[in-house]
């Protein structure tokens, strides 16, 4: 019962240093069990198909698939993990030596046991009745083309020098495993990012850099990695603390000078983001048009969690509202009342008619408590789509035929937004991201964001201090409302059809889980998120950059989601004041749990700011 | 105060600045140091990179022109010179060309994962041994590339359509599962050039109407196998009305365009036919009990029901119809979604009728790859462990091979290369007459509708072992 | 019924207003649909009943017996189900948003465990043995699986604000989802055929076998339920930790080992429910688990939430309701394809309780530093 499940590392650097353990002084069961979690983890992974489905796209070249990747890392992390100290003031850190390499040997020996097992056990016994997964071609996948018994015997061998290498990385100095680790990502993200490489480059007339990097249909070649690897690793070391310097530096200034300095970086950001597209093909557009229409949703929800802290499990509801209003209004086949308004004048009504929606869904569920708000919520954003769905109201909405034929929006004449041209769907979001983000930020520093902050913190103190709470959260749904419609209107005229499908629960879950892993309350980070998870993994319904993932990619959502309350529930990109009210709470609330939580190491975060503010 | 430190501070800035610009030019000479050894292979490239660049400068104006002409069943416009003698097409829509050692790049985009991955999978999976049957065009490797999924949802199917057109290279995409994906992908591939052939979309929106209206979402470069939902409600409704010589009929639907389009279809003809409507309703995809959706049929006591859904809630319908008073004798029908060796030998189903593509494939052989259907079911079983779960994976097949009869008949080759003209690609396929496919006789219509119209209705004799005897146990078949 | 803005003599606002003119609406929908529906029944030629749908036919006595014994077993599973949501929330105070993955889970188990026993022979043969057996197993990996997915998920975040957890569950809830895709397949599963006795009706009171057979097995179940929580020493201490749990640990009370038990005792509640679902529909599906789940979380939270017998009323109250309601309120209204919209019924009743009764029918209001 000791750390498995304490996630942070505070500061290593500031503890005592004792001499290593002897090499084979070990907790022997901790090993074990973190050995035969790896294990398990192991097999499921191959159990998952995701091996199989991921031997398709190459790494490097001739030698390593995504899929076997995918099998490598868990040996590796466990044999890194367990050499793990968990430091409390006054014990001294042993520093590591042989002892860790032998400890990751037997963890990694273990986790590849799991899949020296699962080999024999397939070539032996038929699961495939409820394991869908047990077939032959995994057996042929693990063995490499041959027997059973040489995948048990290769498995175990590269579990164990996977195990090692993470025992070894424990022995170097920071500076050289930041080289490691960024050769080990540059090659990866290279491979990853191919297709985005690619497009990008063939935008800049810089074919010849990536004909020479990637092999002609996918994967990066042997020389170009080790070229890759090479110069990353250089860059790292050189560039060693330069970035980390000119954070602190940016965090140091005061005053206006910090405003300057803040302008300068979105001004930059703002150009890149301008400038960009034009080098860009399709793929890279739509890629940010996706990740814009996610960013206004996951901002809008951000001022309704993030800000006022009230959990809305039901915001696809505005997100279809939006879309359906402007399908309503500007297409010719809609089935009752046609318009055919221009879409700009569109989303004027548009936005009336999601705010009203805002207000009429906010204001029963307002003084409801947090968890039956949230379930509240989410039954009204599912009673929207049915009814959209309804044959009743197919007269007006066309049920599950939905509204198709939506005619490209209208910018004043100067240009047609639609599906198409990506290009011009990605500034028309940027625009309206810009938007938001403008009056999120505005709406944050104002006595509106005070009192909502307020509210999140302690609702009774809130309405003690005169704050009227139902008026402010209320205001708070609505502007989530209106900025949830700008995604949605831009949606209708990109795709040129909406259907009932495209607004399940599961977009607002993926729209809250962007938030929660961005950062609640914390405007870039939410913006991080969306592009982490949205461009990279990919949304509920639009492919990301990795499209092999798209089967698991809920799979990963989830997991994500877990990891990510139990190590950094304050998100990647946490907002300070959030960060501070967290960990604030749970000083608070845990108190009387704490003495036992101790004894258990059931992980309880140490006291005081997470690193993730230190650094 | 705050000037002279802000000013150091660009400064320091700037010096960053020009380290990280030397270490990029570091970065980029060791990479071109590291990749020269395969400098043979890069120069071709190069040349491959700036033939499609011209090709779709040329191509913009191209579709605008072709447009009109809708139906261009003729022979390429000009005399051709030497090499292309033979192929089709004009280069109006741009020509290919497919280097010495690479692949000619068409797309799969079915709708894999997810609920809906019983009815794509199969297509796709068809696809991929249609491939590999075919084997090379003009000594050309076909490559598929990622499989690419339409999440059988029209913004599934705009996102996956952007990633195939953003190469180039791509001739042709075979696709998509689900109709709402064709209605958003189908503009941007074939306004790319390239064509798209689903084996599974039966929507009348893409197409036409069936006696000469283009339907509202048709566009040209788009082609199916899978027939056209009017043929399917018609015939069950003929079947109806004058096999069972029933006069009142109702019809359950699940949401899903597909269902309430066929069901619509269905409920439309049978009262053309004469017959009395007596419920329409819906369900929803996850329900379960099915006791309110039926007692709400059961009011209008209905001699038949006709549900065209798919699993699990076909199941559950099934399941509990007989028991809902007023439902003890009604007959019951369903559709192709249904029509799968996953539910057949339910014992619920037994005795029911389906209706859907005539699935007595009996001697029909692929002319393409000469496969016959026995042998294309034994193959598919033995690779995938599993019989195909939809009625339209071997759609799938004929559409993969008659886009790659297609590009042969489009291509030729010149200097090494091959060139394939995509005009030609679709000239060969509106003129597509008389092909004999694993699903029978493939026509294509001005409007895109290849497949074969036959419809058949068939009734389940019940049990896991006569699957197959009940797919061929035809007891109507209709042909318009 | 008085919002307790009222009650503390607060002004009246806006949304106060806004309020009562939803709750006042909400009630003349339903009576004016019953009425309809009464008079529909009483003559169905009368003009009252062709007011708004002239196509109104009207239930017969057999059809609306069927519709209540329908209504009745699918929400004795929902009360089922949202026992262990109401346990979690007594003790620990968070919605356990995955419990309704823990009941896939046992629909899941049933489905693999009856399919071995019938590839045995035993199905057939020995039916309530079988039936034993699975239910033996499938409470067995249920409570396993939720006592896994405390120690994994929840117990490291105990004490931080509810939020934390809730989103949390969500993650696990997907989690278990996708890796039923993966592991299992998306596509639907079938249990093996059971016998005549369970799928056809009986002339005793005109319910299938298996219907009967869910709804007694339910009612045994929160018996025994009842029992463990009442009448034993574990039960005690379960009842003393949500009282206060600090003063329990103080009391000598193993507070983690009691919420093992909480969590187990859940587990075991849906892994039944789990193997009723199966028998009653033969066929289980990943999605299984989701809309049950959040139903029987809605279930959980109009009885009251942190009441056991609420939590059963609860899920009886959403189970006829989204039964009963579509054909006997928005049907008479005139309202076309109204099986479609029997999700949002039953969502509708969940919001339309609340509205009343802020606290559930059984809640006992709620100090007001647990309303955040």
């Amino acid at each position: 019962m000791t750390d498995t499940a304490s996630p942070l590392v505070p500061g290593e650097a500031k503890a005592l240093l004792a001499p290593p353990r002897p090499a084979l002084s070990h907790d022997w069961r901790r090993i074990v069990r973190i050995g035969s979690i790896a294990a398990l983890g192991q097999a499921f992974i191959a159990l998952s198909n995701m091996p199989v489905r991921l031997d398709e796209r190459l790494i490097v070249k001739p030698v390593l698939s995504l899929g076997y990747l995918v099998l490598l890392f868990l040996p590796l992390a466990v044999g890194y993990r367990q050499g793990h100290q968990t430091v409390r003031e006054g014990v001294p850190v042993f520093r590591p030596g042989l002892n860790e390499v032998v400890g990751g040997f037997s963890c990694g020996l273990i986790a590849g046991g799991g899949l020296a097992v699962l080999a024999v056990l397939l070539a032996n016994f038929d699961l495939r009745e409820p394991l869908v997964n047990w077939s032959p071609i995994l057996l042929d996948l693990l063995a490499f083309g041959n027997q059973a018994w040489f995948a048990a015997v290769i498995w175990l061998a590269i579990g164990a020098g996977m195990g090692t290498v993470g025992g070894v990385l424990r022995l170097l100095g920071p500076t050289s495993r930041r080289a490691v680790v960024t050769m080990a990502i540059a090659v990866a993200g290279a491979a990853v990012l191919e297709s985005l490489v690619v497009d990008l480059a063939e935008g800049m007339g810089l074919e010849a850099l990536t004909d020479r990097l990637y092999d002609r249909r996918g994967g990066v070649n042997w020389n170009s990695a080790l070229g890759l690897a090479g110069v990353c690793g250089i860059l790292a070391v050189a560039g060693r603390g330069r970035l980390r310097q000119a954070r602190s530096r940016h965090a140091e200034l005061q005053g206006a000078k910090r405003t300057q300095a803040n302008a300068g970086l979105m001004a930059l950001a703002a150009a890149t983001l301008i400038v960009l597209p034009l080098f860009a093909g399709k793929l890279t557009n739509e890629l940010l048009a996706n990740v814009g229409l996610f960013v206004l949703l996951a901002l809008g929800l951000n001022v309704v969690v993030g800000l006022a802290g009230i959990l809305d499990l039901g915001y696809v509801a505005f997100f279809a509202v939006g879309s359906y209003s402007t399908a309503v209004l500007t297409a010719a086949t809609s089935p009752r009342i046609a318009p055919e308004m221009p879409w700009l004048v569109a989303l004027i009504v548009v936005v009336i008619i999601t705010g009203l929606a805002g207000l009429f869904i906010g204001a029963p569920v307002i003084r409801m408590r947090g968890d039956y708000l949230a379930i509240v919520t989410l039954g009204f954003g599912e009673i929207i789509r049915l009814l959209f769905l309804s044959d009743w109201l197919s007269g007006w909405f066309g049920g599950s035929q939905g509204i198709t034929m939506i005619p490209a929006a209208d910018i004043f004449g100067l240009t047609e937004v639609s599906g198409t041209d990506p290009r011009r769907v990605f500034y028309l979001v940027l625009v309206f991201c810009a938007l938001a983000i403008y009056v999120s930020w505005r709406l944050e520093r104002s006595r509106m964001g005070r009192a909502w902050m307020a509210v999140r913190e302690d609702e009774t103190v809130a309405e003690a201090m005169g704050i009227n709470t139902v008026n402010v959260k209320l205001l708070a749904f609505v502007v989530g409302a209106v900025l949830g419609s700008f995604s949605g209107a831009i949606f209708a005229a990109k795709v040129g059809s909406v259907f009932p499908a495209s607004f399940l629960i599961l977009v607002s879950i993926v729209i809250l889980v962007v938030v929660i892993f961005g950062g609640m309350g914390n405007i870039v980070g939410v913006i991080a998120g969306a592009a982490v998870l949205i461009g990279v993994l990919g949304g509920p319904k639009q492919p990301g950059l990795l499209i092999e993932f798209s089967e698991f990619k809920l799979l990963i959502y989830g997991a994500l989601l877990i990891w990510m309350m139990l190590a950094r529930p304050e998100g990647l990109m946490p907002s300070v004041r959030r960060t501070r009210e967290l960990h604030q709470q749970e000083m608070a609330q845990d108190a009387w749990l704490r003495g036992e939580v101790d004894d258990d190491g059931g992980g309880n975060r140490p006291a005081g700011p997470p690193v993730a503010t230190q650094s | 105060m705050g000037l002279p430190r802000s000013i150091k501070n660009s400064r320091r800035k700037g010096r960053a600045f020009t380290v990280v610009i030397a270490l990029l030019s570091v970065f980029a000479l060791l990479a071109a140091g590291c990749g020269n050894d395969d400098d043979e292979a890069q120069a071709p490239e190069d040349t491959a990179a700036a033939a499609p660049e011209a090709t779709t400068a040329a191509a913009p104006e191209a579709t605008t022109a072709a447009a009109p002409e809708a139906t261009a069943e003729q022979a390429p416009a000009e005399p051709a010179p030497d090499p292309r003698e033979g192929a089709l097409g004009d280069g109006s829509l741009g020509v290919v060309e497919v280097e010495e050692g690479d692949a000619i790049q068409i797309r799969s985009l079915q709708s894999i994962t997810g609920d809906t991955a019983s009815f794509g999978l199969p297509i796709h999976r068809a696809a991929v041994l249609a491939v590999e049957d075919y084997g090379q065009v003009r000594g050309f490797d076909v490559d598929l590339g990622t499989s690419l999924d339409d999440l059988c949802s029209n913004d599934g199917g705009q996102a996956a359509a952007q990633i195939i057109v953003a190469d180039e290279d791509v001739i042709g995409v075979l696709g998509t599962s689900c109709s709402g994906a064709a209605v958003a992908a189908a503009p941007l591939i074939t306004d790319a050039g390239q064509v798209l052939i689903s084996g599974g979309n039966t929507s009348p929106a893409l197409t036409s109407d069936l006696v000469g209206n283009p339907g509202p979402n048709f566009v040209e470069g788009y082609y199916r196998t899978a027939h056209n939902d009017l043929y399917q409600g018609a015939a069950m409704a003929k079947f109806v009305r004058e096999d069972l010589g029933f006069s009142t009929a109702a019809a359950i639907h699940d949401g899903d365009p597909y269902t309430q389009g066929l069901a619509q279809a269905f409920v439309d003809a049978f009262e053309r036919e004469g017959g009395n409507v007596t419920g329409f309703s819906a369900v929803n995809k996850e329900d379960t009990d099915m006791v309110p959706v039926l007692t709400e049929i059961a009011a209008g006591s209905p001699e038949a029901l006709f549900f065209p859904i798919f699993q699990p809630a076909g199941d559950f319908i099934a399941d509990q119809a007989p028991g809902v008073s007023g439902l003890g004798d009604t007959v019951l029908l369903a559709a192709d979604g249904l029509l799968n060796a996953n539910y057949l030998p339910l014992p619920q189903t037994e005795g029911m009728y389906f209706s859907g593509p005539d699935q007595r494939f009996g001697q029909n052989a692929n002319e393409s790859t000469g496969k016959s259907a026995d042998e294309l079911t034994a193959s598919y079983e033995e690779r995938y462990g599993e019989p195909p779960s939809s009625a339209f994976w071997a759609h799938g097949y004929d559409a993969a091979t008659i886009l790659l009869d297609a590009i042969e008949a489009a291509s030729w080759t010149e200097d090494g290369s091959l060139w394939i003209d995509r005009q030609g690609v679709r000239d060969y396929l509106y003129a597509l007459r008389g092909y004999s496919g694993i699903i029978g006789t493939l026509n294509c219509d001005d409007f895109g509708d290849c497949g074969s119209s036959k419809i058949t209705v068939v009734q389940n004799l019940g049990g896991e072992e006569n699957v197959q005897e009940s797919l061929n146990n035809v007891v109507f078949s209709y042909e318009p | 019924m008085v919002p307790r803005t009222l009650r503390r003599g607060t002004p009246r606002t806006g949304v106060d207003w806004f309020l009562t003119f939803l709750r006042v609406s909400a009630l003349t929908v339903v009576a004016l649909g019953l009425l309809a529906f009464i008079a529909q029944e009483i003559d169905s030629d009368n003009p009252f009943a062709r007011w708004a749908n002239p196509d109104a036919t009207g239930l017969t006595g057999e059809q609306f017996w069927g519709l209540v014994v329908s209504g009745v077993s699918q929400g004795a599973m929902y009360g089922l189900i949202a026992l262990g949501y109401s346990m979690v929330y007594g003790v620990l105070g968070f919605i356990n948003f995955a419990h309704g993955e823990v009941f896939m889970v046992g629909a899941m188990t049933g489905m693999i465990t009856s399919n071995k026993l019938a590839d045995a022979g035993m199905w057939e043969s020995n039916f309530i043995g079988s039936l034993v057996l699975i239910v033996v197993v499938s409470v067995i990996v249920c409570s396993l699986t939720a006592v896994i997915m405390e120690r994994v998920a929840y117990r490291p975040l105990r004490g931080q604000p509810r939020l934390i957890p809730l989103i949390t569950s969500i993650g696990v809830s997907f989690f278990i989802q996708n890796a039923s895709i993966v592991l299992l397949g998306p596509a639907a599963k079938a249990y093996p055929d059971v016998p005549d006795w369970v799928k056809t009706k009986h002339t005793f009171l005109q319910i299938e076998g298996s219907r009967i057979l869910v709804i007694l097995v339910a009612a045994a179940s929160m018996i025994c339920l009842w029992y463990v929580v009442e009448r034993t020493k574990s039960g005690r201490a379960m009842r003393a930790v949500a009282e206060d749990s600090e003063i329990a640990a103080l009391m000598g009370i193993d507070v983690n080992r009691t919420i093992v038990k909480v969590f187990a005792l859940g587990g075991a509640m849906a892994g039944m429910a789990g193997i009723l679902w199966g028998i009653l529909f033969r066929s289980v599906i990943h999605s299984t688990g989701f809309l049950p789940g959040i139903k029987a979380f809605s279930a959980a939270v109009v009885g009251g939430i942190g009441h056991l017998g609420g939590a059963m009323t609860g899920g009886l109250t959403i189970g006829v309701a989204e039964s009963v309601g579509p054909l006997v309120i928005l049907e008479p209204l005139g309202v076309s394809g109204v099986s479609q919209l029997r999700d949002a019924v039953a969502f509708a009743v969940l919001i339309g309780v609340l509205l009343l009764r802020p606290s559930g029918i059984f809640g006992e209001r709620l100090p007001a530093e647990d309303r955040t």
